[in-house]
């Protein structure tokens, strides 16, 4: 832990050389979800509700999402840029030195940015934490904060699968964009909107809806069941088959030299 | 003339090398369109009368814009062009005996161009055989259909006659980091890519709709599926070919400012 410390230490001084473009792309992360934002404030306004929901439970599910989406990119982003690590051959260096390679590959980068994107998740909570409605016990802050726990988990583990699909194909696979990018896209609006076969494979087969749907549910009090506060809980399970995949990948690598 | 035209070649066939991406590209957009249409249709349950068009004018404006992705969206930028500004090679660039917007003009068409025709027609053809009302219907008509060729030829030009702009910044700036985020940022929901335009409240877009934005592919898939018809028409195709002129126009003197005093990087 100390040295992944260290590590931090050293990758936000190399990043802080860089002030202007820090503080650009930064601004950047932030308009870009804030025109996401527009979006959903423009729809909502419009329609009133969606599938039941109002604006202010969309606000605070779309919050929950950037939030957990732009903390694991910024300390999961490692995984992100595996291609290269395996292409230049740096991932050899890794496998010599005396320490887990997972957390090698997580301590090579940390995306400070984010916190762009972060900063418009807590702008959205400001407002709509008090605006939903909902009586703020301890159950429910709960709710809210493993809802960010387990979502944050869950993009690891989609950012690990990424990764380990590296060892095979060398060239990261575009089509996972639609789990990762796509499951903060689309997880802007909970997951039964897009109709009951999507959900089913938001449960199931990717577990996005385990720390975003249900817990909403029990959020916004159209369900007091205490299994709905506890699935982002399961939803960080899934993490335990990602890394099952890149043990696998891990066996399977061969070096690309150079 | 033909010096661009054998350049676009060369650039066209060399985009349509990377089949294997484009196989990823198509899966992705399809994904995107399907779930983005899946969306709309529980918005159009909670209200079809706040609906500002025919759920099938909507279906074919997302598929067109997943299949034309490539075609259109203003952030899909040159990075050899910013490359070879940092780097001083762009000294090459001006040893060359062609004009160097109409160079880098040409060259943003052909890869645009080539990443389109791999990845369109596969989701053209998916989203045709979809059921109505979710999938691409037939153009209203045939009077439609070559407006909107017409309309997405001018759309296509004034997108990379947007993108030259950003290209000619970088010159000044010498980073294109804080060009691109403007860029970027400004356009995404100012062109429809985050919700289609007829979905702003309608104070915004009276506004919006006066924007290069909105004539950058917002028109042409409204064209298409018959939302904006008959004299509605005219006016809006005139502001679009108003704003290339004036966009490229534009370019084209920046560019020969910047280039009277430009600094070539070493290296």
């Amino acid at each position: 832990m100390r040295l992944y410390g260290k590590y931090m230490l050293i990758l936000l001084k190399c990043q802080m050389q860089y002030k202007t473009s820090f503080i650009l792309t930064a601004i950047g992360q932030f308009l870009s979800s804030f025109s996401a934002f527009l979006g959903i404030y423009f729809m909502m306004t419009r329609f009133n509700a969606v599938n039941g929901f109002t604006l202010e439970e969309v606000m605070l599910c779309f919050a929950a999402v950037l939030m957990a989406f732009s903390l694991a990119e910024c300390f999961f982003r490692g995984f992100d840029t595996f291609s290269t690590i395996i292409s230049n051959g740096e991932f050899d260096r890794i496998l010599v030195r005396p320490r887990n390679e997972i957390f090698q590959v997580l301590a090579s980068k940390m995306e400070f940015t984010r916190i762009g994107r972060l900063f418009q998740a807590v702008l959205v909570f400001c407002y709509a934490i008090p605006a939903s409605g909902i009586h703020w016990t301890f159950d429910k802050i709960a709710t809210l904060i493993l809802m960010i726990v387990g979502g944050i988990g869950v993009f690891c583990g989609l950012f690990i699968i990424y990764a380990a699909l590296c060892f095979f194909t060398t060239e990261g696979l575009e089509v996972m964009n639609i789990l990762t990018d796509g499951g903060r896209e689309f997880g802007k609006y909970p997951l039964s909107v897009y109709g009951k076969g999507i959900l089913k494979f938001f449960t199931y087969a990717v577990p996005h809806a385990l720390f975003q749907y249900y817990p909403l549910l029990y959020l916004t009090d159209r369900s007091d069941s205490k299994l709905y506060m506890l699935l982002p809980l399961l939803a960080l399970g899934f993490l335990i088959p990602c890394l099952i995949i890149w043990k696998i990948g891990v066996r399977h690598y061969r070096s690309t030299g150079s | 003339m033909k010096a661009y035209r054998a350049f676009f070649r060369i650039r066209f066939t060399a985009g349509l090398q990377y089949r294997a991406a484009a196989v990823a590209g198509i899966m992705t957009q399809f994904a995107w369109g399907f779930l983005s249409i899946l969306l709309f249709s529980a918005f159009y349950k909670a209200n079809p009368a706040a609906f500002p068009m025919e759920f099938s004018q909507l279906a074919s404006y997302i598929w067109l814009q997943q299949a034309l992705l490539a075609i259109f969206m203003p952030w899909y930028l040159d990075n050899e062009i910013f490359a070879l500004i940092q780097s001083g090679s762009l000294a090459y660039e001006l040893v060359r005996p062609l004009d160097v917007y109409n160079f880098w003009f040409v060259k943003n068409l052909a890869l645009r161009l080539s990443r389109a025709v791999l990845r369109s027609f596969p989701i053209l053809f998916v989203a045709a055989l979809l059921p109505a009302p979710y999938g691409l219907t037939a153009p209203s008509g045939i009077n439609a259909f070559l407006l909107f060729l017409g309309s997405a030829v001018l759309s296509f030009m004034l997108v990379v006659s947007f993108c030259m702009l950003v290209y000619i910044a970088t010159i000044y700036t010498m980073s294109p980091l804080g060009i691109r985020v403007a860029a970027l940022a400004a356009t995404e929901l100012l062109t429809g890519s985050i919700i289609p335009l007829p979905f702003f409240p309608d104070k915004v877009l009276a506004i919006v709709r006066l924007t290069p934005f909105a004539a950058m592919q917002d028109l042409p898939f409204r064209i298409y599926s018959g939302h904006v018809a008959g004299s509605e028409v005219w006016p809006a195709l005139a502001l679009q070919a108003f704003w290339l002129v004036l966009l490229f126009l534009l370019g084209r003197a920046w560019l020969a400012k910047g280039l009277r005093k430009v600094a070539i990087q070493g290296g």
